[in-house]
């Protein structure tokens, strides 16, 4: 897929391309955490933003406050989300379906409020700097490894490569963890969670735990995310990163992992590509007319083929 | 479904006894003990108002608890709706607050761009609301019910129909803040020392009136009496001879005509409206329904009133910009604590 990506030379530079590349990764690796919750768990967590933002900014403010290595920053960082995840997923998971989307999205909108109002901790609406000085050296040294081959540059190769890596990574650990008897409990209370239960099962504590694992994979993608804009304020967690992940979900398909990459390029390819269609419209409404395409997205494909570009429809389900 | 001619009282017997014969401890959520229930909500209430004025004196209490009153009004404005179509769909409306900014910006158009006087504007903007709803539910509802679409598959087409409303509105009218033609300067002083501006004054005569007027609609209206049937068991309704087409386009009616008035209402009391506010709305609409009990409209009525002061006597106590964290940990706290909420029923399955 990634040759794929980067060969649509006629719209514009390669260097634009990688760069849409690392914003589609990154979505992608977001929305894998949305994936075994809703595609795998069947339970709505429309709080993911919450917990990319939790790790994200603990990642920094660990680095940046603390003075923390980030290769210690970051497991403690990641289980800090986890925690996160448990805490809301406790009282949350006993919820309803629709209840648990809405309790989900409270939780992701007080971290929200915290992150723009808590100055001290979170540097408010400026938001948090200078936390990627480790990246920036070993991105330096990638580039230099690059320009021996001509490739030096292409600044954006290190971050696209980082991205993808990650992506793969996680995609081939989820994909164990499915083939576990820990996925295919998860895929049981998904499907019947008193049959789950009557097994001896307990659905509460299988759905926190994958409550916890999609606020780590969450984190990851807040990292990736930090990295690629060198910034983290508030604005870039809110509710809307969410739901552009839930498109792509439903783009790809639940409960298919790799269909979340597709979902995720196609998506970020529609959205950059509408760049090159020439619009007399100002900045902000490119913008809206993004989202707005976004929100086409989730009405056609969840009306006309709900199960997605890979998924299967007997995977839909929300617990009720 | 030929006996149309079904009389309300029967009707609502019928009701009665099925949510009895659910739960044998509760009420149907309109029988004495909900009224027994609201009394004592209000009588805590006024408890609440007495402690603060003794601890933080009365001139800070009682202003907080008149800024309450204001945001209060459209809060509840906002739940009632999204209350009555939670209960006769059982859909979560995502794109409910991305009504009240339509309802908002329609009254702008025709406020600030055509001049019209606010009043003639108030009422276009509650009827292209209503209508807005009404033509979602042919468009929308109606076919995807007929297909019996899943509960995810609701839930995200109301997010995406939230991202088209609210971003259809910003490509044409713009991110930049707007006015509506209101007087946002003069304000009134009364009760010894609380002022509030004229127009949110005014706000919370015409909320609180509409309230009252839906709160008639629902008690005695046959319509309203056959909407709660329809909340309280579909089928059961059905059997009766409601004719559910009808009554649910005339929820969605009731629903769009209150979000539109409420979105006018947030834009003249807060002063000025982005196409962002509905949608920054909505998780307090959803706080307020919860708070009475998901479903029921009384309760997201008293709800939407309570977190508006609940959101207003915090600031006595801490910064008033957690004031949106406030209630949203409300609604986590509702969920944990009494996840049917103040006024609600036994779980709804």
């Amino acid at each position: 897929m990634i040759p794929h990506l980067i060969s649509i030379a006629p719209f514009g530079h390669l260097d634009f391309w990688l760069g849409v590349g690392i914003v589609a990764g990154i979505y992608a690796i977001f929305t894998l955490g949305l994936q075994l919750n809703v595609g795998f768990t069947g339970i709505v967590n429309l709080g993911q933003a919450g917990f990319m933002a939790i790790g994200a900014y603990a990642m920094a403010i660990l680095i940046v406050n603390y003075g923390w290595s980030p290769w210690l920053a970051l497991p403690v960082a990641t289980l800090v989300a986890m925690l996160a995840g448990v805490i809301v997923g406790m009282p949350a998971v006993r919820l309803r379906g629709d209840y648990l989307a809405i309790a989900t999205i409270a939780a992701a909108e007080i971290v929200q409020s915290t992150a723009q109002n808590a100055i001290n901790l979170t540097g408010g609406n400026n938001g948090l700097l200078g936390f990627d000085a480790a990246w920036q050296t070993i991105q330096i040294w990638a580039l230099g490894l690059l320009a021996t081959i001509g490739l030096g540059q292409m600044d954006q190769i290190p971050l696209f490569a980082l991205t993808w890596i990650t992506f793969g990574a996680l995609l081939v650990i989820l994909f164990t963890l499915q083939h576990t008897p820990w996925g295919r409990v998860l895929r049981a209370i998904r499907e019947n969670e008193d049959a789950a239960e009557a097994l001896g099962k307990n659905a509460y504590a299988y759905k926190i735990q994958s409550l916890a694992l999609a606020a780590a994979i969450g984190a990851i993608a807040g990292y990736l995310l930090a990295l690629n804009i060198t910034l983290i304020y508030p604005g870039t967690y809110s509710a809307d990163f969410t739901f552009i992940g839930f498109a792509i979900l439903v783009l790809g398909g639940l409960g298919s992992y790799s269909g979340v990459a597709l979902g995720s390029i196609l998506l970020w390819f529609v959205l950059e590509g509408a760049r090159f269609i020439d619009l007399p419209l100002s900045a902000d409404k490119v913008a809206a007319l993004r989202l707005l395409i976004v929100g086409l997205v989730l009405i056609f494909i969840m009306a006309l083929r709900p199960q997605g570009i890979l998924g299967k429809r007997e995977e839909m389900v929300l617990r009720g | 479904m030929g006996g149309r001619r079904v009389r309300p009282p029967f009707l609502y017997m019928l009701t009665s006894a099925t949510a009895a014969q659910a739960s044998p401890s509760e009420s149907s959520g309109v029988g004495l003990s909900t009224a027994a229930r609201g009394l004592v909500l209000v009588g805590a209430t006024v408890i609440v108002v007495v402690v603060l004025i003794a601890t933080k004196g009365y001139q800070p209490a009682a202003q907080a608890t008149a800024n309450g009153l204001v945001s209060g009004t459209y809060f509840a404005l906002g739940a009632v709706g999204l209350a009555l179509v939670f209960g006769v769909l059982r859909l979560v409306n995502f794109a409910h607050g991305d009504f009240l900014t339509f309802g908002a910006y329609s009254a702008l158009l025709a406020n600030a761009f055509f001049n019209l006087p606010i009043i003639v504007a108030t009422a276009i903007a509650v009827a292209a609301t209503a209508v807005l709803a009404a033509v979602l539910e042919l468009a929308v509802w109606r076919p995807m019910r007929a297909r019996r679409a899943g509960g995810l598959q609701l839930l995200l087409i109301a997010i995406g129909l939230a991202f088209v409303i609210r971003n259809g509105i910003q490509i044409a009218a713009g991110t930049e803040p707007r006015t509506l033609h209101v007087d946002i300067t003069s304000a009134v002083s009364f009760l010894g020392g609380i002022r509030l501006g004229t127009t949110e004054l005014a706000v919370v005569v015409i909320g609180l009136v509409a309230l009252v007027l839906v709160a008639i609609l629902l008690s005695i209206s046959r319509l309203g009496k056959e909407m709660r049937a329809l909340a309280d068991n579909v089928s059961l309704a059905e059997v009766a001879g409601i004719d559910t087409g009808r009554v649910i386009i005339a929820t969605w009616l009731v629903a769009g005509a209150l979000a539109g008035l409420a979105g006018v209402l947030v834009a003249a009391a807060v002063g000025v409206l982005t196409p962002q506010f509905g949608f920054q709305l909505l998780l307090s609409l959803f706080a307020a329904t919860i708070l009475g009990g998901i479903g029921n409209a009384y309760g997201a009525l008293a709800g939407g009133l309570l977190l508006g002061l609940a959101q207003e006597w915090s600031t006595l106590f801490i910064d008033p910009r957690w004031k949106l964290a406030v209630g949203f940990a409300i609604l986590i706290l509702t969920l944990l604590i009494r996840p049917n909420g103040l006024l609600g029923r036994p779980a709804l399955k």
